[in-house]
């Protein structure tokens, strides 16, 4: 599979799972419909971005220390935005960016190279 | 004196066995090795200023005869062109009238020699290796009839070469091992390819498939299938399926499943192509399921796990994550 697919429907799966599992907070169920739609969006913007530096970039090593920043990255947006629960975002969020890393990197079809 | 005179008797043989270089741009610079026609020596070529390897004519052998079949030999090699087969460079007749041809010398070790402490995975690279000049070859008709360990060897830059095509067949032309002309070489005793009651060489102990051994005229490329599949159990436990046909217990099942495939009586249940076979040894060090080998649900689950053996540690370790914030670290 394209490795920008790739990143899109894993970042999409793995943020829908992160917003999910805020049902298990009573505080938040009420807005859990935003929470999955708002870390859905989010992880598919971490796995196209990561998805377009795997097709750049052919290293398992930086496409992974790459995920794992993005990750990070939009997780601590997020985190800003809540005004706290920044190891309770950030984490996941950094996990799910280490993992759509890897997984671009090691699975996904790069570009074929051009005929001359 | 009688043993004084045998061992001078023996230098006289030895230094006659020298081939006769003169009015070529050749100097022998010692002896490599025998083989079933002759000698293999090592010689300066004297004008470019390297190294090649000369196979040179036995002086007691019939030469007419065998004369031509080294020539064929040559020719066969000649119109093999792929880096792991070794290239003839040049090929003519000496001063006191042997056949000879010139070859590029090819410093190394035999494949029993390299594999000594090899893992599996770097044996199976190898036999893909092997698998590749064999398949160029079936391609265009020749079939090699004596793969043997002893016939591969290591360049000492990992290059891997298929030596030694004097029992080469052209399948192409469909013609009888008795009609070739092969049926009628005599194996210097040093040679470990053997005759066959009728006279005929048909290959190496062990390493030879049931209808070769038959002497039958049914031979094609599947018969180097078999001595692959041979090839690939004496990799993986150092002796050759002969010695102890049950050798490959020891061995991966899937494996001793591609050699025992590969090694089949029936040459139609054998794998139909040396790259069909490599393919398999492939599949299987990638953790692919292996087309010789029906594997049960257990060894499926575990095949998988083992090719996706980080992938699925990440999720694992994302989701028991996910577990331990719902359970005690709650938003």
């Amino acid at each position: 599979m394209n490795k920008v697919v790739l990143g899109l429907i894993l970042g999409a799966i793995l943020g829908a799972v992160d917003g999910m599992s805020a049902w298990f907070t009573p505080a938040v169920r009420t807005q859990i419909v935003g929470i999955v739609i708002g870390s859905t969006f989010k992880g598919i913007i971490a796995g196209i971005l990561i998805g377009v530096f795997a097709r750049k970039v052919q290293s398992l090593a930086l496409g992974i220390v790459f995920g794992l920043g993005v990750g990070l990255l939009l997780a601590f947006i997020v985190a800003q935005m809540q005004h706290g629960f920044y190891f309770q975002i950030m984490l996941p969020g950094g996990m799910v960016g280490l993992i759509v890393g890897y997984a671009t990197q090691r699975y996904g079809r790069g570009p074929q190279p051009q005929r001359p | 004196m009688k043993q004084l005179s045998d061992r001078i008797v023996a230098k006289l043989q030895a230094e006659m066995q020298v081939p006769d270089l003169a009015g070529t741009r050749y100097s022998v610079v010692r002896h490599l090795a025998r083989g079933g026609m002759g000698s293999v020596w090592l010689a300066d070529d004297m004008v470019l200023n390297r190294r090649v390897a000369l196979k040179v004519l036995d002086l007691v052998a019939p030469a007419d005869d065998l004369g031509a079949l080294l020539l064929r030999e040559a020719r066969i090699l000649a119109g093999l062109e792929h880096p792991g087969i070794v290239p003839v460079h040049d090929a003519g007749t000496l001063a006191d009238g042997r056949a000879f041809y010139c070859m590029k010398y090819v410093e190394g070790q035999t494949l029993a020699q390299h594999i000594a402490g090899k893992n599996l995975s770097e044996k199976l690279r190898l036999l893909e290796r092997i698998a590749e000049p064999l398949d160029f070859a079936h391609a265009r008709g020749f079939i090699h009839r004596d793969l043997k360990p002893e016939n591969i060897m290591i360049g000492a830059f990992g290059e891997v070469l298929v030596m030694d095509w004097g029992l080469a067949k052209v399948a192409a032309t469909g013609r009888k091992p008795t009609e070739d002309g092969i049926s009628t070489v005599v194996p210097a005793p040093q040679d470990s390819s053997r005759v066959t009651g009728q006279g005929g060489v048909l290959g190496t102990p062990g390493y030879i498939s049931p209808e070769q051994e038959r002497g039958g005229s049914e031979v094609d490329h599947r018969t180097d299938i078999f001595s692959l599949g041979a090839l690939l159990a004496f990799m993986l436990t150092g002796i050759s399926s002969e010695e102890v046909p049950t050798a490959t217990r020891a061995a991966p099942r899937p494996l001793r499943a591609i050699c025992e495939k590969a090694m089949a009586t029936d040459p139609n249940a054998r794998y139909q192509s040396a790259r069909e076979m490599a393919a398999d040894t492939v599949r299987y060090l990638s953790n692919e399921p292996v087309l010789a080998y029906p594997e049960g649900w257990f060894e499926r689950v575990g095949r998988i796990y083992a090719r996706h053996r980080t992938a699925i540690v990440l999720i694992g370790a994302y989701l028991l994550m996910r577990v331990f914030f719902i359970l005690f670290a709650r938003r």
